[in-house]
Formats: C-alpha cells, structure tokens, sequence
C-alpha cells in the first residue's frame, strides 16, 4: 500500500493582529490619550485624532460550545461591528464606533445570557484552568468551581463596588496554573501518593522522577523483585510534583485532596512592586457540584476588604495597611502553625521588629 | 440522540442552575442539537466521564504522545482511562493555537475556526488559556492531524506544547489604550516568531514564555509568569495636563485628591500646589502608574519610551515561586535595530539557559542555582544597580579583583557620558 502522502506544515507562527483589529483601533494605533468608564462593563477611549470607540466587556461560561461561539459572533454582526477581542480573563470585548450602539449590545448580549461587566473595580472573571474536563493531574474540576462562584459573585461582576478590581483565579493542583489573584482557590494535597507498585517500572522513567522531589523524598526501591519508586512519607510535602512524570504515583485522594485560599497575589506594579499570594485557609473540602464552603470563605474575605479597605487599595496593599493579625480576626479565619513559612527563604517573611498592632 | 443511550448527569445538572452561563448546557447543546451524530456521541460520553469524575472525585485523562506531522508538540493528548465505558470521548486531545497578537478577532474568523473544528473536534473550545492559546479541546488522534491542516492553510499555526518556546501573549496595548509605552503587537510577533523552530520542536531544558505588557500595570501578569517579561516604560517626565487635573480637583475636592492620589505615591513624589496645580519629582517616580491610573486624563506616560526587561518569572514547581528579575532596567525599541537587539537578547538566553539548565529546570531556577552573576556574565550582559532590591547583606564572598571591577564600572559610566554628549 503507497503511504499517505502528508502535508508539510506551514510554520507560520503567531498571526498579525490588525487584520482583524477594529478600523477605529487601526487607524489610532499608538494614539490614544484617555479613557473613562460609563458605566460598569463599558470603556469609552478618547484618541488624539478626536476619535472614540466604545468597549464592551461580556462574561462567558470560557468553555464555549460553537453554538455558543456563534451567538457571540451574531451578536457582533448584528449589534457590533464585527470585530471582537479576548481579555486575559477569557471575557469577550465588543468595540464599536458610536454611542448609539452601546445600548443595544449590551442588551443583546443580556437577552442571550451573558453577562456584562467585569470592568474597572468589579470582581473580575475567574480566571481557572482545565480540571477534571481535560486535565491529566487535577485534584478537582475548575469549571465547574467556577461556574459555581460565578453564580454568587455575579452582582459583584456586573457592578464596580469593590475598593479596587479583585482577581480571583484557581487552581486544580499545587503546579497552580491559575496563577496569581487578589484571591486563589487551589488545591492542596495532604496525604502523600499512593504507590501502584506493579506500573511504575514500566510507565516512568525514575531517575527523572527522583530528581522531581523538591525535598528528595524520592528514591529506588524493589517492591516484590520489581523495581519501583518508594517515598519518604516523613519528607513528603504531598505536593504532587512525582503524580505528572509517574502516574502511578497517584497523588489525588477523594478525601484527602483539599482547597487551599490564597490572598493578596498582585501582578501589577501600581503602588507597590507585584505580590505573591499568601495562604489564609486551608482544609476546605472539595466538594462537587457546587463547592459551597470555598464560596462561603471568599465571599466572607471579599465582604471585610469591600467594608474595610480604602479606595483603589488592591487586597494586598489592604492587609499591608491593617496586619495581618487583624485581617485573620476581621475575617474570623484561625492562624495554625501552617500559615508560618518554612521554605526557603521563609525568614524574610518573619516579623524582625516591635510593629505590632495592638 | 436517543434519551436511553445518554448518561445521566445528576451532578452536573447541578452546574445549569443559577445565573452565570453553564459550560454544561453548552456540552448537552453539542450532545442534543448538534447535526453531526460524531459530534453528539463525543459530547455524550464526555459528559458521562465527566459526571463519573464528579462523583469519584478523580480525574481520569492520561497524557501519551500525539503530534502533527513535521511537529513535535502543540497538542495536548489525553486518553481515558475509562475509554470502554466512555469510548466516543476515549481519545480527547488539545490543539493549542496561537493567538493573533493582542487577541483581536473578527466575527468571520471564528466561524471560519468554528466551521473546521465542528467538522473535526468536540465543538468545544476556549479563548484562551493560560498561556494565551487558543484551545480546541476534544479531539481524536486521526481528526488531530485534519484539523490542524485544515486552518494551518488558512492561516493558523499551533502554540508550544512540552520543553520549547510556548506561544506568547501581549495586551491590547498601543491598539486601544493610553498607557502603552510600546508596540506590544510588534514584540511579541518578532520575538515568537524568531523562534518557530523550538516553539514546534521541543528540545529545551523546560518551558519558556514571553509575556508583552506595555505599560508597568503588567495586564500580562508576565512578571510573575514569564522568563522574559518585556514591558513598556518610560524615563522622562510624567505628560501633566494641569487643566484635566485642576478640574478634577474641583470636581473631587482636595481631601480625595490627598487621600487617594498624593500620599498614595510610592516615592512621595507628588505635591499638590496652593494653587491646586500639581508638581512631581520625576527623577524619584519608579513609574506605579497609580496616578495615571486613577485620573487618565490629567497624566500620561512620558515620551521617551521604551521595555524593561526582566528574566526569571514562574510558578511553584520545583524550587517555590520567582518573579523575574530586571536584567535590562530599559532600553529603547524604535528602529530595526533595536528590535534586532531584543531578538539577540532572547537568543543568547535562551542559548545559555539550553546549555546550562538541567532537564525540567525553568530559565529562573538555573538563575537561582548559578546565582545572577555567571547569568548576566552569560548571556554578556553588565551589572546594573537597578537590578537589585538592595545590594549584598552578607559578607561571605570572594572580592579579590575588586579595584578591577571598579574600574569597568567608571569606565562604563565615562563611556555613556560620551556617548550621550556625542
């Protein structure tokens, strides 16, 4: 049989943008002087040639089915210009050229079930990553929290009462793809991985996984004459950084795999230089459909920061501000033994001084 | 579909209830309403496997290797675990698809995208990942390599998948906002684009991401989540449009003004005039945006613009999380030269980190383990105060040629004066 002929891919890399850039945008490329915010979901930017063009900003469910995908763009044929683009947090933006519009769109876009806002000092959308729909080591779903957070943040979404934007974002393992937010939703392990003794010779390459431990709990071993992987179950940290080179070194546990929350990660370098998030709760169950004790922690933490925080102070410049003794008792949170750093470097995050806040 | 061979979903029927829209009633679209029976088996079983992932609390997606011909990464591939009891879904592979710079659509491209991947894949698909890509998620091994040849003619190319160059990502930037010190759209095809080759092929120590931000907001996150973050910046004066910003005054009242512009400045850098004008001291603003921020119209970034560049940002795996550092405080990208020193800067990086990184070690974890120093001296880049946050605290160090080190640095200085004055 003649082998299939294949076609040589053409390696064209990353695409050229201002083809399918709105013309406003085009035109006054480099030329903006300001914007300002109508009202939640909607930015209007003023260009130095005197032209306007108007934005507005749609949440989604992220994982977009093509019907779905073609409401959105029968939206922007119908009631925008034909073009659109995507913000960092998956929302989709709408540019037109005139006020007029505006309003149409946004009801447009209400009548089909999206939901616009997301703008300015709102709670943002969740930014999340793949979990049980297509990951191949997530400790739970992200969509799915997502989904159900959304459901109750949604007000928060749709207007802009917080003292500054709030990033929240998730994770389904400790490799936290979601990254870093005002507020993280991520998994902790705390069990270590559960060996499958017979698998791990054939499906992983062990020196590798060995040298994947980041406290070298890992070493050889011979398990009834076949040789295998075993783990120091005193040095295990339970992070989960084996379970991706070794599958059968299963880290996920129904009942042991846990929700951490995070707070006070901050990308931007406005005020003060970019944060880190730092944990605040933990033991938080993961528990499908609807993960309602997680939702129940973030929505206490966001309740204090929008009564207590001044304005345009981001979560982390807030706890900065009042300690972080009193954001423990504002948010009625317990202080362990765990929120007290002991990896590398961990000093630096210790109090050298009497500033302490009576 | 017939009702009796659909799975039930009592879990995630859950996920339809309540206001935000439900990623589950858009897979039970595909399953119900979708003309293609491949497409309504494929959504039917993935929602089967996903309930059984729901109520066991475990994934059950393992990776394995897939690629497109001439191509060594770009897809994701996932296998069931459960593929009997879930086989149209069995075989569920991810195609990253880079992005337009700064992520502008139109309409006719997503149906275009949308017609192909209906014809080859689940149907599903996000704008985008964390990385940037778009992902078509949901496809079997053969449809993999039609899909992909399918808008590959059309235009699109896959993303970064394994050890390589992954797919980038850069703001809207210069397109639609005032704050943008640079052509975002610019860098981030010309450096991605340099680097084809080890986006499609990977042979690297790990990954490798560039993120592009064009103002020091950093919307790209890239200093916390890129080796090469590159973002716009400028070092001459803040633009003051005193009469935006006397009107807001009036409008906001002094004790706002104070409360939430003046003492918020990093540096203490701002004064607010008798008069209501207001004055800066821009050799101690450290460019936090803060001001700009919160009133758009009264400043803007100076003229004299150009990146920073800092090297090293990542996530948690293997050694914590580093940010990355500032390796070039600023440097302007005007002409074709510049741009050829920023793609000779990436080159000579990523050349050492290939050299130098130990398998699955990110460019900033070598950085860590060989300290800054031999970094810098390898990729023949001079030291430079504003890569610190406060120099040395501890004694513990060889200094034996330090008068030499000295001398280069005034020499340095001597040379920039003249080269400035020339």
């Amino acid at each position: 049989m003649a082998k299939k002929k294949m076609r040589q891919p053409v390696e064209s890399g990353c695409p050229d943008g201002f083809q399918y850039m709105h013309p406003v945008m085009v035109s006054n490329f480099g030329q903006w002087q300001k914007h300002d915010h109508p009202r939640p979901g909607v930015l209007r930017h003023f260009a130095h040639s005197g032209d306007q063009i108007w934005t507005v900003r749609a949440g989604t469910q992220r994982i977009l089915d093509v019907f779905t995908l073609r409401k959105l763009c029968d939206i922007g044929d119908k009631y925008a210009d034909g073009h659109v683009r995507f913000t960092i947090r998956s929302n989709i933006e709408y540019m037109v050229s005139d006020e007029e519009k505006v309003a149409p769109l946004i009801d447009a876009l209400e009548s089909a079930g999206f939901i616009v806002g997301g703008t300015a000092n709102s709670v943002a959308m969740i930014s999340h990553t793949q979990g049980w729909l297509h990951c191949d080591i997530p400790g739970t779903d992200a969509s799915g929290v997502v989904k159900a957070m959304m459901d109750e943040l949604i007000d928060e979404f749709r207007n802009c009462n917080m003292p500054n934007r709030v990033h929240i974002t998730t994770s389904c393992c400790q490799v936290n793809c979601g990254g870093q937010g005002d507020i993280a939703i991520n998994v902790q392990h705390t069990k270590p991985p559960k060996i499958n003794h017979d698998l791990v010779s054939n499906v992983c390459e062990r020196p590798s996984v060995v040298a994947r431990c980041p406290v070298a709990a890992i070493r050889p071993a011979q398990v009834n004459g076949k040789p295998t992987l075993e783990v120091d179950e005193k040095k295990c940290i339970c992070c989960g950084a084996c379970y991706p080179p070794c599958p059968p070194m299963q880290i996920n546990d129904p009942e042991h795999t846990k929700l951490a929350i995070w707070v006070g990660g901050n990308h931007s370098n406005a005020r003060g230089k970019p944060t880190f998030q730092k944990l605040v709760a933990s033991g938080v169950p993961n528990n499908p459909p609807r993960w309602p004790e997680a939702t129940a922690i973030v929505k206490r933490i966001l309740k204090v920061y929008k009564e207590d925080a001044r304005d345009w102070e981001r979560l982390n410049d807030w706890v900065e501000r009042i300690g972080w003794p009193r954001f423990f008792e504002l948010c009625d949170l317990p202080f362990t033994k765990f929120h007290i750093d002991n990896w590398r470097g961990a000093r630096k995050s210790l109090n050298s001084s009497t500033h302490i806040r009576f | 579909m017939d009702k009796n061979s659909q799975h039930p979903t009592p879990m995630l029927d859950e996920l339809e209830n309540g206001p935000w829209p439900s990623f589950i009633s858009g897979i039970k679209n595909l399953r119900d309403q979708h003309s293609s029976e491949r497409v309504n088996g494929v959504a039917n079983d993935l929602l089967g496997q996903l309930e059984h992932s729901y109520e066991t609390r475990k994934g059950y997606w393992k990776g394995g290797v897939v690629s497109v011909y001439g191509y060594g990464g770009g897809i994701i591939p996932r296998f069931s675990e459960v593929g009997q009891q879930f086989p149209e879904s069995k075989e569920f592979h991810t195609l990253r698809v880079q992005p337009p710079a700064g992520h502008h659509y139109t309409t006719a491209a997503l149906r275009q995208l949308a017609d192909s991947w209906e014809k080859w894949g689940s149907g599903l698909v996000t704008f985008h990942g964390q990385t940037g890509n778009i992902m078509f998620i949901g496809a079997s091994t053969e449809n993999t390599q039609n899909f992909f040849d399918e808008i590959n003619e059309y235009g699109w190319d896959l993303g970064g998948a394994g050890p390589c160059v992954r797919t980038s990502q850069s703001c809207v930037g210069a397109a639609r906002c005032e704050q943008s010190c640079a052509n975002e759209h610019k860098i981030h095809r010309t450096l991605v684009n340099n680097f084809t080759d080890d986006v499609h092929r990977p042979a690297l120590p790990y990954k490798f991401k560039f993120k592009i931000s064009g103002c020091p907001n950093d919307c790209m996150n890239s200093i916390e989540r890129a080796d090469m973050a590159v973002i716009g910046t400028w070092r001459d004066e803040i633009q003051v449009d005193q009469a935006e910003w006397k009107a807001y005054v009036d409008q906001k009242g002094r004790q706002h003004v104070i409360d939430n512009i003046i003492t918020r400045c990093p540096t203490n850098c701002m004064s607010l005039r008798n008069d209501d004008s207001i004055e800066i001291d821009d050799r101690n603003c450290v460019k936090c945006m803060h001001c700009l921020n919160v009133v758009p119209a009264a400043f803007s970034p100076g003229e004299d613009r150009g990146v920073s560049v800092l090297i090293g940002g990542k996530r948690t795996l293997k050694i914590g999380d580093l940010m990355g550092t500032v390796v070039i405080p600023f440097m302007k990208l005007e002409n074709d030269e510049d741009y050829e020193k920023i793609v000779d800067l990436a080159e000579r990086i990523i050349d050492f980190w290939a050299d130098n990184g130990l398998e699955h070690e990110r460019c900033g974890e070598m950085i860590e383990r060989i300290g800054l120093i031999n970094f810098l001296e390898g990729i023949e880049v001079d030291v430079d105060p504003n890569m610190i946050a406060n120099p040395r605290e501890s004694s513990y160090v060889r200094m034996d040629n330090w008068d030499e080190e000295a001398i280069k640095w005034f020499a340095r200085k001597r040379e920039e004066k003249q080269s400035a004055a020339a």
